[in-house]
């Protein structure tokens, strides 16, 4: 398999190894995601400090920040594309193409993915998705202003607002190139998953990212086309008149538009059929990677390896039969709404599960605190936190109260963007020194871990009181409201909390570019782990095993067996 | 599946079969989608019925005439007869032009009529229907144009590739798939 020699291109470029791939994916999304946390700290900047002058601003955005204040339009755009590249190009890209495409076949013992070319062109798909959405932001009306969840009709009429514009066509342009992308994705971790497990690795052995990341290929291939379909619709009502989500009666100015007859909420059911299982692709990747750090730093089995698998499989199956809890605002039948209630409540089980699982992996175990533990471990705090905020948006009572406030912002950036995020850290920092043959500075690991974990709860938990006084979210100065200026200084506290984040995230990029070359070097197995990729070499080449592909004759969690004198026993060991 | 299938055993003609299958559960997923679209939308007041064209009944005529033609191509390539193979299947990639053009004729008599994409949603429906079909019967039709210029060229080994039976799902997919718009489109609203 290996070949001799490469040309640079096809060993950078045009790769067809899984390994590669998996490692532009993650610098694609490693700049989307510090584009996003820009975006971020901007939307916090003008909520911490209301409309004051930034007269440097001024020359990046002439237009947004004209003499250097921020007009509303601009505001729009920012969370708009704040979301978007947070929610799609990074935690969509990076725990899943980039991890799954890295870990996958080295997971399950197989040379590589199942399609390696149509892995390639699933990349190079994505690639100019990315590069549209940024230059979305310098088209005349800027970036798309409908939200993430481009509702129409600020989606659907291009005269709506300036982002509905250029901006909103780009936008969609984007997202097809991604939802192209991210289907051919889904498809190959499943049949290769399915296909090309090595000998003895049964289904109920493979490690639990491995079974997130399986779950995650189907639910993409589930409802990202429900996303093509409405995009595909919306397109339509946008250049060509239709009118699919546009009821009559509406004035852009002074202007009747000529649409008749169609309906919003149609979007937003094509919209959330996808939107919820989104979130648990972001999720479950996550979950996988908690899973497998914890066990190998608690020296522990997992606890519940069945129940953690029957739980992902739960989770996916009910993640399809929920989205109607984004609506209950929306007029839809309070009949209808109970229903969604009860299949949302029902996730709690299933997420209960897992969530005791890890504590009863993590209960009176000798922890080795790794960075990589740290994460995992804030994954849990994180996803019970948000977990339990969730109850209550999750119920229609308290949801027509809490809807479109800031307790949502606050209560999904702990479930999904907040266990996302700590997920993927706990997963580089963990498969690092397998990536690039060197460990991350544990050092400046832990100083990473610190600051971003309290700055984290420090921004996003007061979000929750915000909301319940009453803030909206989306909102671009909340200080209109007489009842909303007396929050100001919890606003600015977050500000400030959300700038320490994003300077910490400064110290994680230093770490991750110099240990690429001066990092410690690490062994092939360098924390003692029992999962198959702990089996390659240092810098496993094309092929990933130089001999043959090693069998598989146990679980991946075998830790402190009594009966054995080490305290793990790899899954390639008899 | 189960603890047989393993790397070593695995065999690319499974991978590939596979592979197809989930991509059409995909493009299921795609259809159903805009059906719930439609079917939500055919609740509203504006929701008028549309006089289908009469030519895409000959259309589907032709289309099961294709996954006719197509069966017989991957029969003689099963049974390494490739000239028969290269007639059947460029018979079918001629069939599958002409329902193509059948449909964009059915989309002219519809505009003769005064039927527009923009007149009414059921006309909407009718043309996004169609078309991302038709995209869809377009891609079949490059696939078949290339197993032609394969066999024509002779790289098409028959017994070492499984590129005919794997374009013969997709083929057979796209024809009942159009059966099945054509259901809606007639049945529902
Ligand atoms: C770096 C730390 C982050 C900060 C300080 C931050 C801050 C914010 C703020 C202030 C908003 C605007 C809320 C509103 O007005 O409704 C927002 C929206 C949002 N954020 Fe973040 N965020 C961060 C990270 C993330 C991450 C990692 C994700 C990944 C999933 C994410 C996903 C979203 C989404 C989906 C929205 C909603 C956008 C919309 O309303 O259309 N954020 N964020
Ligand atoms: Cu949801």
């Amino acid at each position: 398999m290996a070949h001799a020699k490469e040309s640079f291109i096809s060993k950078y470029i045009f790769s067809f190894d899984h390994k590669m791939i998996g490692k532009q994916y993650f610098t694609l999304a490693m700049i989307m995601g510090f584009i996003g946390g820009i975006l971020a700290v901007l939307i916090r900047l003008q909520l911490g400090f209301p409309s004051q002058p930034w007269p440097f601003l001024e020359n990046l955005f002439p237009v947004g920040m004209a003499s250097g204040i921020m007009t509303p339009e601009f505001y729009v755009s920012l969370f708009t594309m704040h979301g978007t590249i947070m929610v799609f190009f990074l935690l969509s890209l990076l725990p899943v193409s980039g991890f799954g495409n890295f870990l996958i076949p080295l997971q399950i013992g197989a040379r590589d993915m199942a399609f390696p070319f149509l892995n390639m062109l699933s990349f190079w798909t994505v690639v100019p998705g990315a590069i549209i959405i940024i230059i979305s932001f310098f088209v005349e009306g800027g970036a798309a202003a409908s939200g993430w969840t481009a509702y129409p009709p600020l989606s659907a009429i291009r005269s709506a607002i300036p982002g509905s514009g250029a901006g909103q066509t780009l936008w969609l342009v984007g997202m097809i190139f991604f939802v192209a992308s991210f289907t051919m994705g889904g498809l190959n971790f499943v049949v290769t998953i399915l296909n090309l497990r090595t000998k003895g690795l049964r289904l109920m052995r493979m490690p639990l990212t491995t079974w997130a990341q399986f779950v995650v290929g189907i639910l993409g291939l589930l409802s990202f086309p429900a996303l093509a379909a409405g995009a595909i619709l919306l397109t339509f009502d946008r250049s060509l008149g239709t009118s699919f989500f546009l009821p009559a009666g509406i004035f852009i100015g002074d202007t009747l538009m000529p649409h008749e007859g169609g309906t919003p909420l149609l979007w937003q059911h094509l919209f959330w059929f996808l939107g919820h299982p989104e979130v648990y692709i972001i999720m479950l990747p996550a979950m996988g990677f908690t899973s497998d750090v914890l066990a190998t730093f608690c020296r522990r089995p997992i606890f519940g390896y069945r129940s953690m698998v029957y739980a992902i499989m739960a989770i996916g199956t009910l993640s399809f039969l929920v989205w109607g809890h984004h609506m209950f605002v929306s007029g839809m039948s309070p009949f209808l709404g109970s229903l969604f209630v009860v299949t949302t409540l029902a996730i709690a089980i299933p997420s209960a599960v897992k969530a005791f699982n890890w504590l009863f992996t993590i209960a009176k175990a000798k922890i080795r605190f790794t960075t990589a533990a740290l994460f995992a471990l804030a994954v849990v705090s994180l996803f019970v936190t948000g977990g339990l905020t969730g109850i209550f948006l999750g119920t229609n009572a308290t949801d027509i109260q809490l809807h479109d406030t800031y307790f949502v912002v606050g209560h999904f950036h702990f479930i999904m963007a907040g266990a996302g995020l700590f997920g993927a850290f706990a997963a580089v920092y963990f498969w690092y020194p397998k990536m690039f043959g060197r460990k991350l500075n544990e050092r400046i690991g832990k100083i990473h871990f610190w600051i971003t974990f309290v700055a984290y709860y420090a921004v996003f938990f007061p979000m929750h009181y915000l909301g319940v006084a009453g803030m909206m979210r989306r909102i671009y100065d909340p200080n209109v409201y007489e009842y909303l200026q007396p929050l100001q200084p919890v606003n600015l506290f977050i500000t400030i909390s959300a700038f320490v984040l994003f300077a910490g995230q400064l110290l994680f990029l230093w770490n991750y570019f110099v240990s690429m070359r001066r990092g410690e070097t690490a062994t092939g197995n360098p924390w003692d782990a029992a999962g198959l990729e702990w089996s390659t070499p240092a810098k496993p080449g094309h092929g990933n095993w130089e001999g043959d592909i090693p069998e598989v004759h146990r679980w991946p969690y075998d830790y402190s067996r009594p009966d054995r004198k080490r305290d793990f026993v790899g899954q390639w060991e008899s | 599946m189960t603890a047989a299938v393993s790397g070593a055993m695995a065999d690319r003609r499974q991978v590939n079969r596979l592979g197809l299958l989930v991509g059409l559960g995909g493009i299921t997923m795609l259809f159903a989608a805009f059906t719930s679209a439609y079917i939500v939308r055919s609740g509203g007041a504006d929701w008028v019925a549309l006089e289908l064209p009469p030519i895409l009944w000959l259309n589907t005529v032709l289309i099961a005439l294709s996954s006719g033609t197509l069966e017989a191509a991957r029969r003689a390539f099963r049974a390494g007869r490739l000239a028969s193979f290269r007639s059947w299947s460029a018979a079918t990639a001629a069939l599958g032009t002409g329902f193509l053009a059948g449909q964009y004729a059915g989309w002219l008599q519809l505009n003769e009529a005064g039927v527009f994409l923009q007149s009414h949603p059921k006309s909407s429906f009718f043309f996004v229907l169609t078309g991302v079909h038709g995209v869809h019967l377009v891609a079949g039709v490059i696939a078949l144009l290339a197993l032609f210029g394969l066999a024509a060229t002779g790289r098409l080994v028959p017994g070492r590739s499984d590129a005919p039976a794997l374009t013969a799902i997709y083929w057979h997919f796209t024809g009942g798939l159009w059966l099945y718009l054509l259901a809606v489109l007639s049945l529902l609203g």
